[in-house]
């Protein structure tokens, strides 16, 4: 079955973004084919390279980057959100002439389309933060 | 592909981003071509109201914003009756023409017919 996820909770604050992980990691494990990870609302803060949680506590963001090198995963952040919050990549850090940027490797910025046709093609929407 | 999408917005108009983002996404959904409906339930009712300052706040209204949705194409506006009783407002009080009011069974037929759901 092909899956999309939806992640609306920003990391620490909620669980919500850590169940959305573990759920992915399930439906990877069960063999489904996990099509997409739309990061919206406060989800965004998911993919800061700046968060620095203590050492003995399950640091979310280096889960992810992990789990999106070993299959290959198409984590996305949505553009409008993660402007607002202060979440840039180098090319939005150039058109806003803003001094640095932030967004993890392995995550990349593009628009609400990408949310939609994940809806689209996908057998299950399952969204995390509402 | 074409989708029946319904999203949910079940948020106030103000305090948290949730319900002006949830707007975001009916207008990209139906920009992409996807048979969305949206259904205002519980606190989202309030965002349907006239006569919103929100300008006192310094934030957009969003009200007015809603008024954009049948630019869009989006058609099938749905307002969750019982909502409406507990909140004492009438459905002509809002500002949308054509809103469809449902009840409880309404709402739970709404959701089966459709192939994704986006709650905010």
């Amino acid at each position: 079955m092909i899956f999309s996820l939806a992640v609306y909770a920003a990391p620490y604050s909620s669980q919500a973004s850590y169940s959305a992980y573990q759920f992915a990691v399930a439906l990877l494990n069960q063999g489904h084919n996990l099509h997409r990870v739309f990061f919206y609302q406060d989800g965004v803060h998911n993919s800061t390279n700046l968060a620095a949680p203590p050492q003995d506590e399950f640091n979310l963001q280096r889960a992810w980057q992990h789990l999106a090198n070993s299959h290959n995963l198409d984590l996305v952040v949505c553009i409008a959100a993660a402007l607002r919050r202060g979440i840039l990549d180098d090319g939005e850090a150039k058109r806003y002439n803003k001094p640095s940027h932030n967004l993890a490797e392995g995550f990349s910025i593009s628009g609400l389309g990408q949310l939609v046709e994940a809806a689209a093609v996908s057998d299950r929407l399952i969204s995390f933060g509402h | 592909m074409s989708k029946k999408i319904l999203l949910v917005s079940r948020h106030a108009p103000y305090g948290n981003s949730t319900a002006r983002e949830a707007i975001d996404m009916a207008l990209a959904t139906s920009v992409y071509d996807q048979d969305i409906s949206i259904l205002f339930m519980d606190d989202g009712i309030f965002q349907l109201l006239r006569n919103q300052h929100s300008q006192l706040i310094d934030q957009k209204n969003i009200a007015s914003i809603l008024t954009a949705l049948s630019l869009y194409g989006i058609e099938n506006i749905y307002v969750h009756q019982e909502s409406l009783d507990d909140r004492t407002i009438k459905i002509n009080e809002l500002i949308l023409d054509g809103l469809q009011s449902l009840n409880n069974k309404d709402v739970g037929n709404l959701l089966s017919q459709q192939d994704q759901l986006l709650s905010f």
